[in-house]
């Protein structure tokens, strides 16, 4: 397997500080991270000054910096909680961008060593996507794999990745319900493989490890969706869902792929599910209406760029589920203004 | 005769068939039998009908030979691939029961305390046990024993292969693709941690509540560790890559989606796929061989895709033991490496009409258009079509309510050999 090796200033990692005090988090990752630039964005409803540790390349933007670019002409964008991250996005010029919840650290492998999340994004990144065919021996661009009997010679060249879903040991991305149900239940199973999520397969996106590239996919990593009683503790948001849905509808239409499976962060307890779910359940509801959406929505032939698709899937929205509750026309208009602010920031 | 270290309970005893197709010998059974033998084997002796094939002492089974098919086909024996491991599926339209796991000759144990080791018991000192390291590791190799490998020291010491997990548990092929099997799928809507079914996982969040129930699951496709299933030219620039990597996890493959199926290890049930799981016409004067679980595997999933069932893949793994030789290989595939292009594409974009609501319907469909559309390519495909009709005939013929009581005339339709 070749793969192309990319040079350090092509990277972003952007994290958005939800907590103020990031040492712990930045001291676990400094081994991964400090050969990257780094884009921290502040939650604009966290107060006062966060407590990031020296020795990183990074640029911090906080609640005054995001008005000052968003201004009021895209009030209909919050930027609140979880959704700080995308200004880190639209503020960066890289072409690849990893970004892990601030209550994550690095998992550790069976010698006890942590695991290199960065690498392994940027490699699922920089290696081919195999949409339309599945392979059973899951990645075949990873060393002593390769495509098995059966698998059309034709397709074995792949497609560019444009998106790379991680998952988590410890903590899991389960709903409030579930892990209500089963406090206990914790994912220890390290599943030692990365495969792409074939075409036209929808899946939930986790928004707490993920990886993109920029250039490709960027104007879908969009802050839209927001429940009525958002949180900040994943279990009351579903916007990283709808997002990733919005990138799977695109990367399909434009014959990129989406990834999934390693790495694995280390994710650490925090909040309470059942407190969540007594707060905010109607996530869990409106899935039931997103999914079959974003199953069914076709983009047209003249869409050929993130912007066109973007726009597309939200006048779809704003048609077909727009109807069925105003938080998804709401998120059919953010989308537009989304696309807007990210033409006239690129512009500058 | 030996006992496994701790009992094995067998899950569906009276409900599932081991099928296997042999050509040389079923040596590698001694390595299953603590799994294998409460179950009943049909065995499917593929090549010289006149040769015996031992099968070792204390299974239950029904052995075919060419000339039994013949017999209890007539004309429709036709349909059954000869010199190919495809004519296993004769062994899928003769079985009473529901369910089939079907394993290749070469094929063994996988055992995830080290790749390859085997923790063997001695028949005469049950408290003696030993540790052997098939590749890398520590421990004793079979060099230093005197022997080749695993089988023949079996046969020398008459040991019993109990292959054991680091937290003791048995690694039991069968008893996971039962598992998977008796659980939903989920090909409606992927799953980020995989198969939420096992122990120790669950849906994510975002996932639907209302597409939690599943679809019935009709085929559990294993993998295999060692020799990977490569095709020849794959076989040809690497000969010595060797699958290392034991991935945890089972997973539905999404609807829509179809995939290159495997059957060295391989299980489903008969009463909801049996008819689709036909392997072709492969083999002795066929102009392809090799892509006989290929066909099965796509003709599959297309129908299970229409009907609304769910095919697994991943767990379990075995070791598959024997590489086969990449030019011969090379010959059997090469027509099928070209004709894939087309096949694929076709099957793709596959729509089976709503009132197909059986698989035999869907299955009589799908060789009519296979022989509309694949038949300009070559007139195999025509055959092919032909062939895929005579197979549900002889589904229907073989399976009717009549057959499934007792049968009157035994000898007409039954084995040349069983035992038990």
């Amino acid at each position: 397997m070749s793969q192309f090796t990319i040079k350090d200033d092509e990277v972003d990692i952007v994290i958005g500080a939800l907590q103020p005090d990031l040492t712990s988090f930045m001291e676990q990752w400094r081994p991964f991270f400090s050969r990257f630039h780094l884009i921290i964005v502040q939650d604009p409803d966290l107060k006062g000054e966060l407590k990031i540790p020296e020795g990183f390349n990074l640029n911090l933007y906080t609640k005054s910096d995001i008005d000052k670019v968003v201004g009021s002409s895209s009030n209909a964008i919050s930027f609140s909680g979880y959704s700080c991250r995308y200004f880190g996005y639209l503020m960066s010029r890289n072409k690849y961008i990893i970004s892990i919840d601030d209550d994550c650290i690095p998992a550790k492998n069976s010698n006890g060593e942590p695991i290199d999340a960065i690498s392994q994004h940027i490699i699922n990144l920089t290696t081919p996507a195999t949409p339309f065919f599945f392979n059973t021996l899951y990645d075949p661009f990873c060393e002593g794999a390769d495509f098995v009997r059966g698998y059309p010679f034709s397709l074995r060249s792949g497609v560019e990745c444009g998106l790379s879903c991680g998952l988590w040991l410890n903590l899991a991305d389960y709903d409030a319900p579930t892990q209500s149900l089963k406090p206990d239940l914790k994912n220890s199973r390290y599943v030692d493989a990365v495969l792409t999520v074939p075409a036209r397969t929808m899946l939930p996106v986790s928004g707490i490890n993920i990886s993109f590239n920029n250039e490709l996919v960027g104007p879908a990593l969009l802050p839209a969706f927001r429940l009525a009683k958002e949180g900040k503790v994943r279990w009351e948001t579903v916007e990283d869902i709808w997002t990733g849905m919005c990138v799977k509808v695109v990367c399909d239409h434009l014959r990129l792929g989406v990834k999934s499976g390693l790495p694995y962060v280390w994710r650490q307890e925090r909040g309470n599910a059942v407190e969540s779910l007594k707060k905010e359940w109607e996530g869990v509801k409106l899935m039931e209406d997103v999914v079959p959406f974003f199953q069914s929505v076709r983009l047209s032939e003249s869409a050929v760029t993130a912007e066109d698709c973007v726009v597309e899937i939200a006048s779809s929205v704003k048609e077909h589920l727009g109807p069925l509750n105003p938080t998804f026309d709401r998120a059919a208009e953010t989308m537009v203004e989304w696309i807007k602010l990210w033409k006239r920031v690129r512009a500058n | 005769m030996s006992k496994p270290a701790t009992p094995v309970a067998p899950p569906l005893k009276d409900e599932l068939d081991i099928v296997i197709p042999t050509i040389r010998n079923l040596d590698f059974l001694e390595m299953w039998r603590p799994f294998f033998q409460p179950y009943h084997l049909i065995i499917v002796q593929d090549g010289d009908p006149t040769k015996t094939i031992n099968v070792p002492e204390g299974f239950d089974y029904e052995l075919y030979n060419r000339n039994d098919i013949n017999r209890i086909l007539g004309p429709k024996a036709s349909c059954i691939s000869f010199k190919d491991s495809a004519c296993r599926c004769f062994g899928f339209l003769v079985s009473k029961k529901k369910y089939i796991f079907t394993i290749d000759d070469d094929c063994f144990l996988e055992s995830e305390f080290g790749l390859g080791s085997v923790i063997c018991m001695s028949v005469n000192c049950r408290d003696e046990f030993s540790l052997f390291a098939g590749r890398g590791g520590a421990g004793v190799s079979f060099g230093d024993l005197g022997v080749n490998g695993p089988r023949e020291y079996a046969k020398k010491k008459f040991f019993v292969y109990v292959a054991k997990d680091p937290s003791g548990k048995e690694i039991n092929a069968l008893a996971q693709h039962i598992q998977n099997l008796l659980t939903p799928s989920t090909p409606f809507f992927f799953n980020t941690l995989y198969d939420p079914y096992r122990d120790g996982a669950d849906f994510v969040r975002g996932y639907p509540f209302s597409m939690r129930e599943g679809a019935p699951t009709a085929v559990s496709h294993g993998l295999w560790l060692n020799i990977p299933d490569y095709d020849a030219p794959t076989q040809l620039v690497k000969p010595l890559e060797r699958n290392t990597r034991y991935v945890d996890a089972v997973l539905t493959i999404p609807k829509g989606t179809l995939f290159p199926m495997c059957g060295m290890n391989l299980a489903f049930d008969r009463e909801l796929i049996g008819p689709a799981m036909y392997f072709g016409l492969m083999g002795d004067g066929q102009p392809i061989g090799r892509y006989d679980d290929m066909w099965a595997g796509w003709c599959t999933k297309v129908i299970t895709d229409h009907l609304g069932l769910g095919v697994k893949t991943g767990l379990p793994y075995i070791w598959h033991s024997k590489a086969s030789n990449p030019f011969v290989n090379l010959k059997k595939e090469y027509k099928g490496i070209y004709w894939q292009e087309d096949i694929i594409p076709f099957f793709q974009s596959v729509t089976l009409p709503k009132e197909s609501t059986t698989v035999q319907k869907c299955y009589i469909e799908l060789s009519k258009m296979v022989k509309e559309k694949l038949g300009p390519i070559d007139p195999y495909f025509t055959k092919l079509a032909d062939a895929m009709v005579t197979w549900i005939d002889a589904w229907e013929e073989i399976n009717s309510p009549a057959q499934s009581a007792p049968a009157a005339d035994a000898k007409k339709d039954g084995p040349s050999s069983k035992k038990k």
